[in-house]
């Protein structure tokens, strides 16, 4: 017989057996709980060896500050939550209970200060006749300034439990994707017996199970499986699947979400029970996991009985108390009462005796139970209590007794040091309703089971209600079987397991009548049955207002622990049954997962790619400035020595542009290339321009709307070919535009012969614009292509050869109003493109431009570029209602005419200039009639683009104004409120530089 | 039964006799055979239509139909928000309204939705942004809006753990509205259902509308799983279902119904105190007063009845959130779940009469519903009261997409999933 | 969810994006009621409960348009088809017209 802490080498842990458990005894680590240094075992968890260590006391609640201890041996642990590791990487809120340890652990109780043996926020015990469910929605009114003031941050302050990290997680995170034709979730016997039944054929399995060790409660339970410990065939299973090629077991691993299309979610603790994660290995890992079949293999959780006192430390589920002997051979106390309603309560008095403990009363609600049980009970010594039930418990921070009804309607009390109770349990279904599926109840197992299972899932074990473990070898052989035929495979006939049925008999029992003291639903939340009779009072009776009203089930756990038990008791008060009382829907997740996890690598700077353009690396050689456009880093500009702000750069560059020649890198606009023998036709319906009678070697500007007549994006349209064009978008629309291109040549008009390809990666485009920019080409372009004015006019397009022989395209395009030209090479000669540029300027004192000089120039030309085309303008309040055709079908042509959008009341685009040159303009401004109050009803307009103007020696805007193009020569109000600007602004033409466009032309 | 006032009296009084004096915050209603006006959905909109009604219109026999619980809809599931910082005339004196109505909620309801103006902060991350933050901050000023463009120190101070020194879209500044905020989203349903019930309101859950009836062109009742009920005028306000229950009556909507994921973490400590906004990602955060981070992000982006998302946009979720504070990596998600979304054609609501006479529609909240729901029962109370639309709900006409007058506050046009 | 790609295969839904209602038709420019039928077509959707014809674009893929059907209460997809292959077969070619 094992006796408790007599044994060598448990160091000095009082309450490790002296054999027993699967800890690995020869190995010692020592952590941290509150300060105070422990020792465990390699295999314990954080929870089984603080009960090594006597260690009751583990947390605080959250309402009442209550004293709490270790409920479970799971993830359902309401209870047991600590902060576990420091500065960066403390995670608040861990369980305890599946914590590993490791040398060196740091481990801090929650939610109690200024230590957890001594809380002053206890005596919220005391006024808990007041803070009862919903007594927030009730006062805290008056006065309602002192709401934010006073009552909320009291409020937020006593709330939460531990205290996140304030620095950023230094670990990493990784993400797979894998397939399964089986998926076995859960390591348990049942998913053990489905797994080794569907990895005998070929089909690919994988087996996730949240813990370190796979076995479940077929080991915790110490039963024994063909004749042998359980954890034995457990081992050997293991073994046959570990080296089987077709099979994938990750332990540590939690399916924590059902998907559509047969997608789960699950989350592999890779590291967490290492001090740090390896080099190169992340802290854990998001599987996404597509089974064509998945069996479900999640076992059960036991309930616990709501009776007073029952969340006092040592108050604990029996299937716990047996985990922790079986599995980790260590005692939670020495003299127990086991309070039951179910034959498993017998299984945990042999359990205890076997341990050394001593087991005062088997307590059980029924008033007949089996002379099996009788006799277990009897051989331990125990006291057979039956028809009776525990009302309360005695202690402060620890059980130290109980008060028993009994069946004669007694009272007694009964010294303890640990209560073992189980009420039932409930099949872990959730992952069958996560899709929608509601579970049904069953009547004589007196628990949910799953009901309609989304598509390919099939159950196993304890989830379906097998809660023996003979039943769980057969159902599991059976399920994996039929998984892995349904997949497609040849089953192969797989011996079932031997193993003795034990008695799964249960009677109702869901809460004490009259507890003595408080008595707790859920746990966490601090919910007691008294809540759910006050919810039911006020009309909160529907389930989820029950929830809501109260809380319950909204802690960390989702009331594993305590949801059926609230129905059950709301059922008992209204009379109704629990099926007519409703069920509550649990919500992925299964069990809460890292928000670093569900991130991965794409973070910080990693959040999403970074598109660099062609000439990115000669810009960064050259101290370029850039900026982010959408995913691109776009040169901003390049600030030279001297230079003292980035106003003084761009005019610089400007006037270079103006007076002899720059270079802007404008690859990041969208490249389409179209072909087919109808692509004429195509265009004609996506632009609202007429571009049929475009020649070859020819480009034209274009405008394309969106089906409501809003226009949706510009650019120029260049005809290579008979039925070969070449169009460029904007930047920020060239997805958009190939997208709603594909949609209109597959969709709309599959008739049409058109091919559609986005080119923008393929080809790097330099703009080279100034009155020497034909000058500077003529360096790079081969001697048999004429770019002269009279061979390459304004609006000319060739495919030409630079530098001897590079295959290039030549547009003469001008967004700057000087000549200029676009010329493309094929993406790879980009940056020896850009450099060959650089260097046959310098003679021409040519300099690189950037994105702000860019915009300078357009807005002194008067073009519309993003802030105008902001999906919410039309053709004409841009200035492109002239443009627009009325003769042709395109896109936008119908809606376009609707009354609201060609109301001559829009704003419509003009050209701004401060009446005091000297002061600067900004966009967002909205303008006012010069002697109108700043009021809504005066708004007429805003300012959507503004630049310091070196031609013009003073800052010019344009806008969206109100009739605007009828006012040139007021003068108006550009309102800026939040940036305390009030201008006086004269509306003038929109083009500011060269309006009769005569150097364009050269 | 006693429907106490609630007072510090009440609850210390209460609190003595073990809180067994306290009654149904709302009567379990019996359906009447005819009503002056019946409400169809019983979530936020319908109850606070319902309060409205009775408070300032009255007296009228008002009823709200709910085919399951009360603020089982949207005003159940969202992510708490409340603020008036939009863009577009239509809208800001709408959602002004709104703001302002949620200022005096508690006292008007006697019940304590904990309306928190702690802040709403959207960050802009470009020159182009913060310009389109500055028009907007402007029209809000305009009309008497409080909004405040900060520069990136000033953010800095306000929001110190964000991400600056490492992010792939460096924070520039932020356009806050100090007035903005959250609210216990399950209280307001409650509040306006209770407030509701004690100005005489029917409140009848689990009664489902199956149809309509006309005579002509005229409404003059509903059919529901308890039977028919009569009516006058009849407003729907069901949200999600708003294509559905239209159909009842003959009418295609500008509508499609899209499935919103919305996040909570674990219950922490105090660790974010007003409400953040991701310019350059789907990321927006704030914190509830039970300590769980809420979170949210984009649509999931296909049309949807199921109130359940997907898992790549939990992922594009936490992307931006670890891109913004990636503080928050050891801090665990607790639930995930989806809301229907009744996303109208233009990312705006429709406050109207329907072609049926007698008929009236309140829908297409996209994700704006929840922090509109004041305003939305106001003006529609308004509507069905007087027939003529509330003059800060005049812009939202069901015609006005025939018209030519979208409110389209993205400048995303007809596709519903963008807005 | 996963879209079986008639092109790719079956892939996951975040290469794809959803762009609305496959069942309502452009209508003709010149009809006399093509303002009417443009603002019908654009904006009103019946939106019912079951089954929708969807278009989805494999924007992550091949760039392909297809009309889905998909029980928008389930997500259960029942067909994949190239949407150019549905569109002629229901606007029999009719180059003249252009």
């Amino acid at each position: 017989m094992a006796t408790p802490g007599q044994g060598s080498g448990t160091g000095s842990q009082p309450n490790r057996l002296e054999t027993g458990g699967l800890v690995d005894r020869s190995r010692i680590v020592r952590f941290t709980f509150d300060g105070k240094t422990y020792t465990g075992h390699p295999g314990d968890t954080l929870a089984s060896a603080l009960i090594a260590n006597g260690v009751s006391l583990t947390g605080r609640s959250f309402k009442y500050h209550r004293p709490r201890g270790i409920l479970s041996a799971g993830s359902e642990e309401p209870n047991a939550l600590v902060e576990l590791r420091e500065g960066a990487r403390r995670e608040p809120n861990t369980r305890a209970t599946v914590a590993e340890v490791f040398d060196g652990l740091v481990a801090r109780s929650q939610n109690r200060w200024p230590s957890l043996d001594f809380d002053v926020m206890a005596v919220n015990s005391l006024l808990s006749p007041i803070f009862v469910a919903g007594f927030y929605y009730k006062t805290f009114m008056w006065p309602s300034a002192l709401w934010e003031k006073l009552y909320e941050p009291a409020i937020r302050r006593a709330a939460g439990l531990g205290r996140a990290s304030d620095e950023a997680d230094p670990d990493t995170y990784d993400k797979a994707t894998a397939f399964a034709d089986v998926l076995v979730i859960g390591g348990g016997t049942a998913g053990l017996a489905a797994a080794l039944a569907a990895a005998r054929t070929n089909a690919r399995v994988i087996l996730v199970d949240e813990n370190a060790t796979l076995g479940g409660r077929g080991v915790d339970d110490g039963a024994d499986i063909n004749g042998n410990p359980a954890h034995e065939w457990v081992r050997t299973v293991e073994a046959e699947l570990s080296s089987a090629p077709n099979v994938r077991i990750l332990r540590r691993t939690t399916a924590f979400g059902t998907y559509d299309g047969g997608t789960y979610g699950a989350v592999e603790r890779v590291s967490d029970h290492l001090a740090v994660a390896a080099q190169g290995v992340p802290r854990q890992r998001l599987w996404r996991i597509v089974a064509k079949e998945t069996v479900l293999a999640s076992g059960a959780t036991e309930r616990p009985v709501v009776f007073g006192g029952n969340d006092r430390p040592g108050v604990m589920l029996a299937g716990a108390v047996r985990t922790y002997i079986n599995r980790f051979g260590v005692l939670p106390g020495r003299r127990a009462v086991v309070f039951t309603n179910n034959d498993y309560g017998a299984s945990t008095v042999a359990a205890l005796k076997r341990a050394g403990a001593e087991v005062v009363a088997l307590v059980d609600s029924r008033a007949q139970i089996s002379d099996e049980v009788k006799r277990i009970a009897s051989e331990a010594g125990a006291r057979l209590l039956l028809g009776a039930v525990v009302t309360g418990t005695l202690g402060k921070k620890r059980v130290t007794g109980v008060t028993i009804h009994t069946r004669t309607g007694e009272e007694e009390r009964l010294d303890c040091d640990l209560v073992a109770m189980s009420g039932g349990w409930n099949p872990n279904i959730q992952l069958t309703t996560h899709l929608g599926s509601k579970p049904t109840w069953n009547d004589k197992l007196l628990c949910f089971l799953p009901g309609t299972l989304p598509h390919g899932m099939s159950l196993a074990g304890a989830v379906a209600g097998d809660f023996t473990l003979g039943k769980t070898l057969v159902g599991g052989t059976s399920a994996g079987s039929a998984a892995v035929t349904a997949a497609g495979y040849a089953a192969v006939s797989v011996p079932v397991p031997k193993a003795a049925d034990e008695s799964d008999a249960v009677a109702p029992l869901w809460r004490v009548k009259s507890p003595n003291g408080k008595a707790f639903v859920d746990q966490q939340n601090d919910v007691t049955e008294s809540d759910i009779e006050l919810a039911e009072r006020e009309g909160f009776r529907a389930v989820e207002h029950l929830k809501r009203y109260t809380t319950l089930g909204m802690a960390t756990d989702q009331g594993r622990t305590a949801n059926v038990n609230a129905l059950a008791i709301m059922a008992e008060i209204t009379g109704r049954t629990i099926p007519q009382t409703g069920i509550t829907v649990a919500r992925p997740p299964y069990t809460p997962v890292s928000l670093g996890t569900l991130a991965g690598h794409h973070r910080e700077k990693h959040f999403k790619p970074t598109r660099l353009p062609p000439s990115y690396r000669w810009a960064k050689e050259n101290g370029c400035v850039f900026v982010e456009t959408g995913l691109w880093l776009r040169p901003s500009y390049f600030p030279r020595p001297g230079e003292k702000d980035w106003l003084e750069t761009v005019k610089r560059e400007v006037t270079t542009v103006r007076n002899a020649v720059g270079i802007c890198d404008v690859s990041t606009l969208g490249k389409v290339d179209l072909q087919g023998a109808d692509t004429a036709a195509f265009l004609d319906r996506i632009y609202m321009n007429g571009l049929k009678t475009l020649p070859i070697g020819k480009c034209r500007y274009g405008g394309m709307l969106r089906e409501d007549g809003i226009l949706m994006d510009d650019g120029t349209v260049a005809r290579l070919g008979e039925n070969h064009y070449f169009i460029t978008t904007t930047t920020a629309n060239a997805v958009k535009v190939v997208q709603h291109m594909e949609y209109c040549a597959q969709w709309l008009w599959p008739e049409l012969d058109v091919q559609i390809v986005s080119a923008t990666e393929q080809w790097a485009q330099y703009a080279v614009a100034g009155p020497k920019s034909r000058e500077l080409l003529q360096k790079i372009v081969d001697p048999a292509f004429d770019i002269t004015d009279a061979g390459f006019p304004y609006l000319g397009v060739g495919e030409i050869t630079v530098c001897g022989g590079i295959k290039a395209r030549l547009f003469r395009l001008s967004f700057s109003g000087e000549r200029a030209y676009e010329i493309g090479v094929p993406a790879r000669y980009g940056d020896a493109l850009m450099r060959r540029l650089a260097e046959a300027g310098k003679e021409f004192g040519a300099c690189a431009y950037g994105t702000e000089a860019l915009g300078v120039m357009r807005i002194e030309k008067g073009h519309i570029s993003g802030p105008e085309l902001n999906g919410t303008t039309t053709p004409r309040d841009v200035g492109l209602g002239g443009m627009v055709s009325t003769k042709k079908d395109f896109i936008g042509h119908v809606l376009g005419k609707r009354p609201g959008l060609v109301d001559p009341e829009r704003p419509a685009l003009i050209g701004f200039r401060p009446l005091d040159r000297s002061q600067r303009l900004r966009s967002g401004a909205h303008f006012l009639k010069r002697d109108a109050q700043a009021t809504a009803e005066n708004d007429e307009g805003y300012m959507t683009s503004v630049a310091y103007s070196p031609s013009n020696g003073h800052w010019v805007g344009l806008g969206l104004l109100k009739r605007g193009p009828e006012r040139i020569g007021e003068i108006v109000r550009a309102y800026d409120p939040v940036r305390g600007g009030d201008t006086l602004v004269e509306v003038v033409s929109p083009v500011f530089v060269d309006p009769e466009g005569v150097r364009v032309r050269g | 039964m006693s429907r106490a006032h609630y007072s510090i009296f009440s609850v210390l009084r209460e609190s003595l006799r073990g809180h067994t004096g306290w009654g149904p915050a709302w009567r379990e209603a019996e359906p009447k055979p005819d009503y002056d006006v019946v409400i169809v959905g019983g979530g936020g909109h319908g109850l606070a239509t319902a309060f409205y009604l009775a408070k300032h219109h009255g007296p009228l026999r008002i009823a709200v139909l709910e085919k399951g619980w009360i603020g089982g809809g949207n005003v159940g599931r969202n992510t708490t928000i409340v603020r008036s910082n939009y863009l577009l005339p239509g809208n800001i004196p709408f959602y002004e309204l709104s703001m302002q109505l949620w200022e005096g909620l508690e006292h008007e309801l006697n019940y304590n939705a904990m309306v928190s103006q702690r802040g709403v902060l959207n960050l802009y991350h470009s020159d182009g942004q913060r310009d389109a933050f500055a028009r907007r901050g402007n029209a809000m000023r305009l009309h008497g809006v409080d909004a405040e463009l900060l520069d990136q120190a000033a953010v800095r101070k306000m929001v110190p753990f964000l991400n600056f020194e490492n992010g792939r879209f460096p924070i520039h500044g932020g356009l806050l509205q100090r007035r903005g905020g959250t609210v216990r989203h399950d209280a307001v349903a409650w509040g306006y259902a209770r407030a509701a019930d004690r100005l005489g309101v029917d409140i009848i859950q689990n009664c489902e509308v199956k149809g309509f009836k006309r005579e002509g062109d005229r409404i003059v009742g509903v059919e529901t799983t308890r039977g028919y009920i009569g009516a006058k005028k009849v407003g729907m306000a069901v949200a999600g279902s708003s294509s559905r229950v239209a159909a009842m009556a003959g009418l295609r909507l500008p509508i499609e119904s899209h499935v919103l994921q919305a996040f909570v973490s674990e219950s922490i400590k105090p660790f974010i105190d007003g409400v953040v906004t991701f310019g350059a990602g789907h990321f927006y955060i704030s914190q509830s007063d039970k300590g769980g981070l809420v979170f949210g992000g984009d649509l999931d982006g296909y049309n949807s009845y199921a109130q359940r998302g997907n898992l790549p946009v939990v992922e594009d979720v936490l992307e931006g959130g670890m891109a913004l504070m990636p503080r928050i990596g050891r801090v665990r998600m607790l639930r995930h779940w989806g809301g229907i979304m009744d996303m109208s054609m233009d990312g705006s609501p429709i406050i109207d009469h329907t072609p049926v006479s007698g008929l009236y529609i309140n829908a297409g909240w996209c994700y704006g519903g929840f922090k509109a729901t004041p305003a939305s029962g106001f003006c529609f109370a308004h509507l069905i009261a007087h027939d003529q639309p509330h003059a800060v709900a005049k812009a939202y006409r069901l015609d006005r997409f025939a018209t030519g007058h979208a409110i389209d506050e993205k400048g995303m046009g007809p596709h519903p999933n963008l807005h | 969810m996963r879209i079986a790609c008639p092109y790719c295969g079956e892939r996951s839904l975040d290469e794809f994006l959803y762009s609305g209602d496959a069942t309502v038709k452009r209508p003709d420019f010149a009809s006399p009621t093509a303002a009417n039928e443009f603002v019908s077509y654009t904006y009103e959707r019946s939106n019912p409960p079951g089954m929708h014809r969807e278009l989805w674009y494999h924007s992550a893929g091949c760039h392909a348009w297809l009309v889905v059907t998909r029980g928008i209460a389930t997500h259960a997809i029942t067909s994949v088809e190239v949407a150019r292959d549905v569109a002629l077969n229901e606007k029999p070619a009719t180059k003249d017209s252009i």
